[in-house]
């Protein structure tokens, strides 16, 4: 028989002591010239910013390995603290928390085999995390893009940022006009 | 900060929690709209989730984490500073378990908490109860080979919030954690058995279905409780996952 599953509950507010680690936001190795930044907002129905969430990314390693080496919070043997990874392995997982504008911003390499990066976000409000993908390349043969009428396709488009190279926009509407379509995985 | 509605009283949240759990389809999880949660209103969607069945998701995989990511020291949210902190110490434990029931092993356990008189260590958390200056309650943890956790900590208080008039979250340890895929990832608050101010929360009764409720509340057991030292409590926490996660690995099953 399988067990029922324990309920999921909102973050809250205060997870900023616990949760964000130093270098979470650096997926990349520091100077990869590959490095590309995946930057956006959340918000809210009213389009205010959301400024207590948190958002993690997980993806491919360049070369499209799906295993994730461990090491992202990797630690100092002295004093415990987290010194962030040594960049030699790649974790492919991201987690920073929105500043007070509701922004947040992860550094990392293209995803290995697929043409975007998964996304959970979380949030005060929030009783339930919410799954998306910021999708690099807009793929003609990706089955979710080609499934989405082109207005809501559209919100899955991370999109380049006109005048600066290899940043790459992706805001997260949590409710209202241009809502950010998110997924479940039956 | 801003006035509450004079009319926002427990009972007439009371009632509106009777209201919204009676119109919500019993399920696992709290709907993401649960209007007695004020802080949900303008914050979930209102277009249905898109499901995803390719097998090759991305998302059917997951991060890893291993030694290099937790201290021994981590468990115990009692020896982070010199001192000791102020509270009742308590021991919490449990398995965390897939949805076929089989371990979760190596998987990393997150905790955070208010202290014992209901504070949490952030600029935020404005109520005027005092800080512990040997207590920040934040800890970490692997899962071992049977999928066991475990933390020392102390017993955090149950503190005012502004939802309505009059609010109190009953105490709680926030949990996250990690499965073997992106999909199992959990948020979600561990209780602490017969507190009065359980039947009063909008955030636990958003969760409509009362059997899912008590999923939340941990055990009080004796069998874990150290003489002369602390209290025990016991919580077992299984990862929900598409049918595709649980599905894999047969032949790893013991």
């Amino acid at each position: 028989m399988s067990p029922a599953p324990t309920p999921s509950h909102t973050v809250g507010p205060f997870f900023g002591y616990a949760l964000p680690f130093t270098g979470g936001a650096d997926v990349a190795p520091p100077h990869h010239p590959d490095t590309l930044t995946l930057r956006g907002r959340v918000l809210d129905g009213d389009g205010q910013p959301v400024p207590d969430a948190i958002v993690e990314t997980w993806q491919p390693a360049p070369d499209g390995s799906r295993t994730g080496a461990p090491g992202s919070m990797r630690r100092d043997a002295v004093t415990g603290r987290v010194v962030g990874r040594h960049g030699a392995d790649f974790t492919g997982f991201g987690r920073v928390a929105t500043d007070a504008d509701g922004h947040w911003l992860v550094r990392t390499l293209p995803p290995g085999g697929v043409p975007y990066v998964c996304v959970a976000v979380f949030a005060r409000g929030l009783l339930h995390h919410l799954y998306t993908r910021a999708y690099l390349v807009d793929d003609p043969d990706d089955a979710l893009l080609a499934a989405l009428p082109p207005r809501r396709r559209a919100t899955l488009l991370a999109r380049p940022e006109p005048g600066t190279p290899r940043v790459h926009r992706f805001d997260v509407r949590l409710q209202g006009a241009g809502e950010t379509v998110f997924l479940e995985f039956p | 900060m801003t006035a509450l509605p004079p009319d926002l009283t427990q009972s007439a949240i009371d009632t509106e929690i009777a209201k919204a759990q009676a119109a919500a389809h019993a399920g696992d999880h709290p709907p993401r709209d649960f209007p007695p949660y004020r802080g949900s209103a303008l914050r979930h969607p209102t277009h249905p989730l898109i499901p995803v069945r390719d097998p090759e998701a991305v998302e059917l995989t997951g991060p890893a984490f291993g030694v290099t990511d937790v201290t021994d020291l981590d468990r115990d949210l009692t020896r982070h500073h010199a001192g000791e902190p102020l509270g009742e110490r308590i021991t919490v434990t449990g398995r965390v378990l897939d949805r076929r029931g089989r371990p979760v092993r190596g998987q990393l356990v997150e905790i955070w908490q208010a202290n014992a008189s209901g504070r949490y260590a952030h600029q935020r958390d404005q109520h005027p109860a005092p800080l512990d200056p040997n207590f920040t309650g934040f800890g970490r943890c692997l899962t071992d080979d049977e999928g066991r956790y475990s933390f020392t900590t102390i017993r955090p208080g149950a503190y005012p919030w502004r939802n309505h008039t009059n609010a109190w979250r009953p105490a709680h340890i926030h949990f996250s954690l990690f499965g073997e895929a992106f999909t199992q990832r959990l948020v979600t608050q561990m209780y602490f058995p017969g507190d009065p101010l359980l039947p009063l929360d909008p955030i636990l009764q958003s969760v409509t279905d009362p059997a899912a409720r008590d999923r939340l509340v941990a055990a009080y057991d004796h069998g874990l409780s150290v003489p002369e030292w602390s209290l025990g409590y016991r919580w077992d926490i299984v990862l929900d996952g598409p049918a595709a996660t649980w599905a894999e690995n047969e032949e790893d099953d013991r």
